[in-house]
């Protein structure tokens, strides 16, 4: 952090004062600088290597982050040493500059959809690339607009005749040297969008560009010369990547709530609104019990995304030695496991930023505030990565096949245990209203068991739905479509499930016991907080009856109270720079008014006392009338 | 042409688009005049909006400068008035993307607050543009609870003037729009002093520019407030105010005056105030929050039947991404719920011009009612549009994301609408404080009005519905809700009540039921919709299937209501889980309904292409083409001066040491 924060070199304007172009400008200074910067200091260590990024950029996407997330690690794991030989240490100096292009215009999560072609001429020993239709052009991969000279290209490879599906081509894009694009490349910036102005999302039109046989990344799947096609040993282990990319994914719903929740809670205790006792002062609007509701609940949620983030990491890295091994078993249900977890958390965390933003008033409005950007960096992990209904449907078939596996009289393991005991019920009808007794309101122990029960519940709801669809139509996947709204519920109850266990967990590691105590009812306020915006599920299951309810709403507030003195110590903890922060109304030393002033003066529209429209347009008018 | 799979979807509409378009607008004629108004502006290159996305905030601004004075040019040219038929349509026309909307604002508050005298000084000038106002209420410090407000205006009895001053920082004015740069004179809003002692908030005119050179007046220091998430065109400013004199004859003093020796005279009604509050807020309903979500659905539904993604049937082309029901449930409740909202805002329409007559005969029996109905709604609509918004944002996927689709912009302008003229949540409040008045009134016996007499008429027992189709039942849907909006003021009263007894001081009661109290406001006024929604149904034609299709959106808004917030239908038992299911069932069934109408729904809406300015909304569905076609046009492929500058020495520093 010292390094970046008291280097000269890294400061510049305040980046919502400038243009798409100069932001773009400054983001690549940064980035050349860091480049540089980071071998002058020897760093090398992918974390610090993350965390000195982070400071650069100030957690904002910078023109470099493909090159250096997707496309040299893409290098390491899917080119053979051949290739490697030609293209790492380029790429590693940065003469060559890369991107990962998949995504077309028509087609994004649904990659068998992808329409650009690769056609292998065994006279030439090359592979023709085509962009066939307005469609078929690539879109959105950030550095490829004006940065990059190279790409790794997805598409569909074409060989004797035959498509073998989707492959990994090295395809240079423009000329070393001038940056020119090539002959057959079209190449451009994708426009203005919601965020990410510093990143040059581009699009990438081929026209019969060939590139070499060796340009084909073959470390699994292979052409020889003669067009044979070399089928890869075995496509599970893409799953890793993915997991391991979506739990990154809930780490940074994790974090930028966290940021979100800073600023608010900072500013709300620094605004003074109205009275809450005739003749007293103005109190602190974070006084007020809707305020809390507002907030608060989202306070417990970042922390509890902190620990699901944890997790999940840990458990990728652990089995990511059994796969190292070759043992594949545990990979299916993390991978369903992380899907719906990526879009819980990142859904979540999107309308908790929006929340935040909105219980700062007018004042979040401005970018001074710093929640806007944070948001529009933030809301695209809904729809990268795999679009998160999507991705819910995708733990959705995991669940309904684990409910199959135990309907069969087998026993499922991990998360989805609880299936098991849907059985059990089954012989005795009594179970689940005997519950309702046992759900004791003030122990996260016992919240979790409700959160299991409602869980379970719609699994078996959505499959017996599932069920009953296919009883009536033919088609499988008609009667997959028409139980998808229930599928997602049941993944999205699941998801909820594994946070609250989560987090209900992490108690007992916490050996502090005044850390403890405050964790211990963030984890209260979050289990009962999901219960009563979800009162519906657990009433209609019957595990909760409408008495435990009014008390779970009541306890909900009594929290809100429980937690009001800590609740920015609770957000100091989270540890961010002012710096990092970007945000008036967040700032460390909540000295907000005089500090939105001293921001406003620096606006472009303020540079001249009298606005050139003045003289353009009112004056002659005025003159006229 | 149009895109095949758009042109099939309104092949097969079931009901006569043209008929829905005529109702939304309030007849035929009202059709025409519009449409004439939306050409005139829209064909006339110097309201093109086409670049915006492009633009910087200095650029959004000069434009929105530059129109607003070719408007003046271009009403004259076209016979236009402010009184005519077509003047509401030049905002629509517009897409609000014009300068002195604040200027509007400030001859409205001096026809509303000024004396005869006043308004015959100061309305002829503003008409003329001879000066440019603004309006500076809202502060550094101060939004919606104005008693707060900090800035000072004494009276100095020697000079027959008003000293104004901004004593400390968050007193500065802050957030009014037009102030920035452009405004000559502005009503400020500051605490009366007279004599040393506090008379609370009026309204004085001070003038801010020269109205020779524009540079500030003395005393003055005035600027913009810098980049927001939207209004990029409109140059929000601040304000600050040192020991700036002006004469006593510059008070607003219809209902105020401050006589020569400094008495204070109060004269007519204050009540008056919320009644221009009231205005304000219905106002805003049609044009700030109607239509960009209109304009949203209609961009998100045209974007899903021409994107295709996968496949339902193995073998068969790519599905539309609006067959897949996940979509519809994201997107067809925000188009019910446009309809929903177009409707109740009919509604408050009527009530207000009703109240409004009221008032010239100087009856003010209406007046709670208004201003509690106008708070709930402006609250509740303006919260769930934006929702909608951003959904139909995001069930675009990535290219919802790009500005060229046109969602970012009208999301980032619809959000604002929540804290606008009142933040929501202080706004559920004061209808909670109505709602709960009515209710210890209703039971003492007490009359109250209209919209809340339901309130006496509680009957308990269950809902009687027996299967799957009693829930497509206005009747049986329009009780559930009522049920739930009395059981939920019931108990919060019943609550507030309770900690009273127990000793608990009557502010800190109010404060600790907050919570409650919003949802029950809440649930009020989606009652209220739910009911107006289904009377409206039941009046209109049957023919040309418009009644048909508007029953199905009814049922859909309605029990998206109940599908959504499940437990407040539960909790006391109305609806057994049973019955859940039988909602649910019925619900989902109703978005295969209402599916095969959804693009003719959104046609109805008659927004043209260029006042969508959306590459994926379009009228023909050319969504691609037009998308890579605009993207080329941005000022970004031009060469960049990074890559001479950074990219070049970072590319050849490189290959020096190769």
């Amino acid at each position: 952090e010292a390094l970046v924060l008291n280097d000269p070199d890294f400061q510049h304007e305040d980046l919502n004062f400038l243009s798409r172009s100069q932001r773009y400008e400054q983001a690549i200074r940064k980035s050349s600088l860091m480049v540089m910067k980071l071998r002058e200091y020897g760093i090398a260590d992918p974390e610090e290597i993350f965390w000195f990024k982070s400071f650069v950029h100030r957690g904002r996407p910078e023109p470099l982050d493909l090159h250096l997330g997707m496309f040299l690690p893409t290098l390491l794991t899917q080119a053979t040493p051949e290739q490697q030989d030609r293209f790492f240490m380029p790429a590693w100096n940065l003469e060559i500059i890369g991107t990962y292009a998949q995504t077309e215009m028509g087609h994004g999560t649904h990659l068998r959809g992808l329409e650009t072609t690769a056609t292998y001429d065994p006279a030439t020993q090359e592979f023709i690339l085509n962009s066939p239709t307005v469609t078929s052009i690539k879109w959105w991969p950030g550095g490829l607009g004006k940065t990059s000279n190279h790409a790794i290209v997805l598409a569909q490879l074409y060989t004797q005749g035959q498509c073998k599906g989707l492959h990994a081509f090295i395809v240079p894009i423009r000329q070393l040297g001038t940056h020119e694009p090539l002959p057959g490349i079209t190449v451009g910036d994708i426009g203005p969008k919601f965020g990410y102005d510093e990143m040059d999302n581009g699009y990438l039109k081929m026209d019969n560009f060939r590139i070499p046989r060796e340009n084909m990344l073959m470390k699994y799947a292979q052409v020889e010369p003669d067009g044979t096609y070399v089928k890869p040993v075995s496509d599970k282990l893409t799953y890793g990547t993915m997991v391991f990319i979506r739990s990154l994914i809930v780490g940074d719903s994790a974090r930028s709530l966290s940021r979100a929740c800073t600023i608010a809670i900072r500013y709300s205790a620094v605004r003074h609104q109205s009275e809450l006792k005739p003749g007293e002062p103005e109190p602190q609007i974070l006084d007020y019990q809707t305020q809390q509701y507002k907030l608060f609940p989202l306070l417990a949620t970042a922390y509890a995304f902190h620990f699901v983030g944890a997790y999940i990491k840990d458990t990728y890295h652990r089995i990511s030695g059994d796969i190292n091994e070759g043992d594949l078993s545990e990979l299916p249900e993390l991978h369903a496991l992380t899907a719906g977890l990526k879009a819980f958390t990142s859904w979540t965390a999107n309308a908790g930023i929006e929340e935040c933003r909105m219980a700062c008033g007018g004042h979040g409005y401005s970018p001074c505030s710093c929640i806007p950007d944070i948001y529009v960096t933030f809301t695209p992990s809904c729809t990268y990565e795999g679009e998160n209904t999507v991705m819910m449907l995708q733990t959705a078939r995991f669940l309904v096949k684990s409910y199959t596996q135990v309907s069969s009289g087998q026993q499922v393991t991990g998360m989805v245990s609880y299936l098991n005991d849907l059985s059990r019920q089954r012989i005795q009808p009594q179970h689940v209203a005997a519950r309702t007794v046992t759900v004791r309101i003030n122990d996260p122990v016992s919240l979790v068991e409700a959160y299991k029960a409602r869980a379970a519940r719609l699994v078996e709801a959505a499959a017996k739905n599932l069920q009953a669809e296919l009883n009536h139509r033919k088609s499988k996947e008609d009667a997959w479509n028409r139980t998808s709204v229930d599928l997602v519920r049941a993944s999205e109850a699941h998801c909820h499930y594994v946070v609250v266990k989560l987090f209900a967990a992490k108690l007992s590691e916490v050996s502090n016991a005044a850390v403890r105590a405050v964790l211990t009812d963030l984890c209260l306020l979050y289990a009962l907080f999901g219960i009563s915006k979800n009162t519906g599920d657990f009433l209609q299951a019957g595990i909760l009856t409408s008495a435990q309810i009014t008390q779970v709403n009541q306890h909900v507030k009594e929290l809100l109270a429980v937690i009001r003195p800590n609740a920015v110590a609770l957000v100091d903890s989270f540890d961010f720079h002012d710096v990092h922060l970007g945000s008036v109304l967040g700032r460390y030393d909540g000295n907000v008014y005089e500090n939105m002033f001293e921001w406003a003066k620096k606006s472009p529209l303020n540079k001249t006392q009298v606005h050139e429209s003045f003289h353009k347009h009112l004056k002659p008018m005025q003159a006229k009338l | 042409s149009v895109n095949p799979d758009l042109a099939s979807e309104r092949q097969t509409a079931s009901f006569c688009v043209e008929k829905l378009t005529a109702l939304l607008d309030g007849g035929t004629e009202q059709t025409r005049i519009r449409r004439a108004v939306v050409e005139a502006i829209q064909s006339d290159p110097v309201f093109s909006s086409e670049n915006q996305y492009f633009q910087t905030q200095n650029e959004r601004y000069e434009a929105a400068v530059r129109k607003a004075v070719h408007l003046q040019k271009k009403m004259h040219e076209m016979g236009w008035t402010e009184n005519g038929p077509e003047y509401k349509y030049i905002y629509r026309a517009l897409s609000g993307d014009v300068a002195f909307l604040l200027h509007r604002v400030f001859m409205r508050s001096i026809s509303m607050l000024g004396s005869d005298k006043q308004i015959a000084k100061w309305i002829p000038l503003a008409t003329q543009l001879r000066l440019i106002g603004s309006y500076a209420q809202t502060e550094l410090g101060h939004g919606t609870y104005l008693q707060g407000l900090e800035t000072t205006a004494i009276f100095d009895t020697a000079t027959q003037e008003f000293i104004l001053n901004t004593p400390k920082i968050s007193a500065m004015k802050w957030w009014p729009g037009d102030m920035g740069r452009s405004a000559t004179h502005t009503v400020v809003f500051a605490q009366l002093y007279i004599h040393g002692k506090c008379y609370g908030i009026h309204p004085f005119i001070v003038q801010i520019r020269s109205l020779q050179d524009h540079s500030l007046c003395p005393g003055i220091t005035a600027g913009d407030i810098g980049p927001k998430m939207n209004f990029e065109a409109i140059d929000n400013g601040y304000l600050m105010l040192k020991n700036v004199r002006i004469p006593r004859e510059n008070m607003l003093s219809k209902f105020c005056e401050v006589r020569p020796d400094g008495t204070y005279v109060r004269q007519g009604s204050q009540k008056i105030n919320y009644f221009t509050m009231t205005a304000v807020r219905i106002s805003l309903i049609s044009d700030e929050v109607l239509t960009p979500l209109m304009k949203a659905c209609t961009i998100a539904i045209r974007y899903s039947v021409v994107r295709r993604q996968s496949k339902l049937k193995p073998g068969e082309q790519e599905a539309k991404i609006l067959d897949y029901q996940t979509q519809q449930e994201k997107l067809l409740p925000q188009l019910a719920a446009a309809y929903a909202f177009h409707f109740i805002n009919n509604y408050l329409q009527e009530l207000f011009d009703r109240g409004y007559r009221e008032i010239q005969r100087k009856n003010f029996d209406m007046l709670p009612e208004l201003h509690a109905l106008s708070s709930g709604f402006k609250a509740v609509i303006t919260h769930h549009s934006t929702a909608a918004v951003e959904i139909c944002l995001r069930a675009c996927g990535g290219h919802g994301y790009s500005l060229l689709s046109g969602l970012p912009s009208l999301y980032t302008k619809i959000l604002a609408s929540c804290i606008y003229e009142g933040e929501n949540t202080i706004l559920l409040l004061q209808t909670a404080r109505f709602l709960i008045k009515c209710f210890m009134a209703v039971s003492a016996g007490q009359p109250v009005p209209p919209s809340v007499t339901y309130l006496a008429a509680v009957k308990p027992g269950k809902c009687p519905a027996k299967n799957k189709s009693d829930f497509l039942s206005p009747d049986i849907y329009t009780e559930a809700y009522q049920h739930v909006a009395v059981r939920l003021i019931s108990s919060t009263a019943a609550k507030l009540q309770d900690l009273i007894q127990s000793g608990a001081k009557k502010y800190d009661a109010w404060n600790q039921c907050t919570v409650q109290l919003v949802q029950a406001a809440k649930a009020h006024c989606h009652y209220i919709t739910v009911k107006n929604f289904a009377e409206t149904v039941e009046k209109l034609e049957t023919k040309a299937g418009i009644q048909r299709i508007m029953k199905h959106l009814c049922d859909l808004f309605a029990l998206h209501g109940i599908f959504s917030n499940t437990g407040a239908f539960l909790h006391d038992g109305y609806i057994s889980a049973a019955q859940m299911d039988m909602v649910t069932a019925s619900y989902l069934d109703l978005l295969a309904v209402i599916r095969k109408d959804a693009v003719p729904l959104v046609d109805a809406f008659d927004f043209t292409d260029k006042s969508l300015n959306s590459a994926l909304g379009s009228y023909d569905g050319q969504v691609y083409q037009r998308l890579y076609e605009w993207a080329q046009k941005s000022p970004t492929n031009k060469m960049s001066p990074a890559y001479e500058r950074y990219l070049k020495p970072l590319l050849h520093n490189a290959l020096s040491k190769l």
